[in-house]
């Protein structure tokens, strides 16, 4: 094994010893300052996982957090050095986190977070204004093509769990009282400008956005999901700036 | 021992850098407004490459205004020019498009692995300083500067730990490395001393057999303190805390050495109000202008 592979594996997996060939100038043993690097690695890491999720960290308390974390980091340690990206399969690891069954809506709350880390940091793209959507959904000679390109940060999560209730108590040091925490939601992220927001939708709206954002034509789109309100759906995709296309598909 | 290898001619510090010689700060996501909203004196700001490796949002939103305003400073933090295996292309491509976007005055990485194979462990990992390395260091340096067409300075570490592989001293390496690729040295005067506390070393030994005249940048920042198992001092380089009163005499002793160079204030935890590192970066400022510098 060469130096940096025994060097690399005993940082991320504590459980080993330390490497072989180091020394200290002043004769100490190497263990106690190989642990500095150690520590930097496992808490930077910990750190990046409770930067890009928060709300988890507060659902299983600090310590718990910082614990799974570590675990997560053995089984799956970063493969890039973009550290914003880092976390990706975090909520699949927590969904098979045996600990944290008691709490089953954790795992989603951490996809509905990771969701909002890809909406920071998504493209730039400008929104169509207000009246050229307007003026497009009032032309009947046109509207049977019309298509929506959705902006770049926009994604949708189903959830089992009221998602965005748990989300938005903590946004406020609310408690959980009072949310059911059974009722599934319909989770929207987008950001809008510079701000990343979060919006519960009825099943009907999110399986229309999802038609939309797989770019079927708005009319076929809203035919093909469960009843839902339509004018309320485009007024909220209008005003929170997350219409950048209009194009027309060429009906059959 | 490196007759072997043609002398290059080192560059001068103007072609290092374009940065003043002035005193700046690392960019700081929750400073972002009140850098806009007040504009304050400072000769440059500085980021790490790689947090604003990101397609768009409020990362490129800012730095593009802020670039607009100030000279800039991209600092590396992940590329691994140390790594036993080869350099990260894609991430090398990151960078020169990082590089083309925002034109900084300088573009600097460390002397240290970070990456081993596809993991990347987010720390600046220590290197044994002997041929092999040298060879490998020199060779990741120069595919670096061709991909950027530029040069590039290269930061001396901060270390805890030393290999009994390592048959070069590291002042020495860093010096060769500088006169084979070409690449200027940034001096973190804060890992100078760190290191020279964790090694029992006397720093100003180990400055002076530095290669000074290719100093591009000068970084300061604080450390924290911990102890080894025979309860020695061991110094840990994070950013941390206010700069501590041996670094500042250091970094004077420094500018006495080779008069005003473009000057860091480095604050990446515990991160105070903005003020609070202003005042760190008119100390340094005053220390500049003390050694012939424009302020």
């Amino acid at each position: 094994m060469s130096t940096q592979s025994a060097f690399a594996a005993a940082l991320i997996d504590t459980r080993l010893p330390c490497p072989d060939g180091l020394r200290s100038a002043n004769g100490a043993d190497p263990a106690s300052r190989f642990a500095v690097y150690r520590n930097n690695v496992q808490a930077s890491l910990i750190n990046a996982l409770a930067d890009s999720y928060p709300v988890v960290q507060q659902l299983v308390g600090e310590e718990f957090f910082r614990a799974m974390a570590a675990i997560f980091i053995r089984s799956q340690p970063p493969q890039s050095p973009l550290m914003s990206r880092y976390g990706e399969t975090f909520a699949d690891f927590i969904a098979r986190f045996e600990p944290t069954a008691g709490v089953p809506y954790v795992a989603d709350v951490a996809r509905l977070e990771y969701l909002r880390v890809l909406a920071y940091h998504a493209a730039d793209a400008q929104p169509i204004r207000p009246e050229h959507v307007s003026a497009a959904l009032a032309n009947p000679q046109t509207l049977g093509g019309l298509t929506f390109g959705l902006h770049p940060s926009l994604n949708l999560l189903d959830s089992g769990f009221a998602v965005v209730a748990i989300w938005a108590a903590h946004q406020q040091e609310q408690s959980l009282a009072g949310i059911g925490l059974n009722q599934g939601q319909h989770a929207l992220v987008l950001r809008n400008g510079l701000d990343v927001e979060v919006f519960a939708l009825d099943a009907g709206a999110s399986v229309f956005i999802h038609h939309l954002s797989n770019g079927e034509p708005l009319l076929a789109a809203a035919e093909n999901s469960p009843p839902f309100d339509l004018a309320q759906t485009l007024a909220l995709l209008i005003a929170h700036n997350a219409i950048i296309q209009l194009s027309y598909k060429e009906l059959p | 021992m490196f007759s072997e290898h043609d002398p290059i001619p080192a560059c001068t510090q103007a072609a290092l850098t374009g940065l003043p010689p002035r005193a700046g700060l690392g960019l700081k996501t929750g400073h972002f407004q009140q850098v806009l909203g007040s504009s304050p004196d400072l000769g440059f700001f500085e980021v790490h490459a790689e947090n604003y490796m990101v397609a768009g949002g409020p990362f490129h939103h800012f730095l593009g205004l802020i670039r607009a305003q100030y000279p800039l400073s991209l600092h590396g933090v992940g590329l691994s020019i140390g790594a036993e295996g080869p350099l990260d292309q894609q991430h090398l491509k990151r960078l020169a498009e990082l590089i083309e976007r925002y034109q900084p005055q300088s573009f600097s990485e460390h002397l240290a692995w970070s990456s081993h194979g596809p993991v990347f462990l987010n720390d600046l990992l220590p290197l044994a300083y002997d041929t092999p390395t040298l060879n490998r260091v020199c060779a990741h340096i120069d595919q670096v500067q061709n991909a950027l067409k530029r040069p590039m300075l290269l930061e001396n570490p901060a270390t805890y730990l030393a290999f009994e592989r390592s048959t070069i001293d590291e002042p020495d390496f860093i010096a060769e490395v500088i006169r084979r690729s070409g690449c200027g040295l940034l001096l973190d005067v804060n890992n100078v001393y760190v290191s020279c506390i964790n090694h029992q070393r006397d720093p100003l030994v180990y400055l002076d057999a530095l290669p000074l005249h290719a100093v591009g940048e000068i970084h300061l920042a604080g450390f924290a303190e911990d102890c080894d198992s025979l309860g020695d001092r061991l110094l840990i380089d994070d950013h941390g805390a206010p700069i501590d009163q041996a670094v500042w005499q250091l970094y004077r002793q420094v500018l006495e050495r080779i008069g005003p160079v473009a000057t860091l204030i480095e604050r990446d935890n515990q991160v105070p109000a903005f003020e609070v590192l202003l005042a760190e970066a008119q100390q340094a400022e005053r220390l500049l202008l003390q050694s012939g510098g424009r302020a």
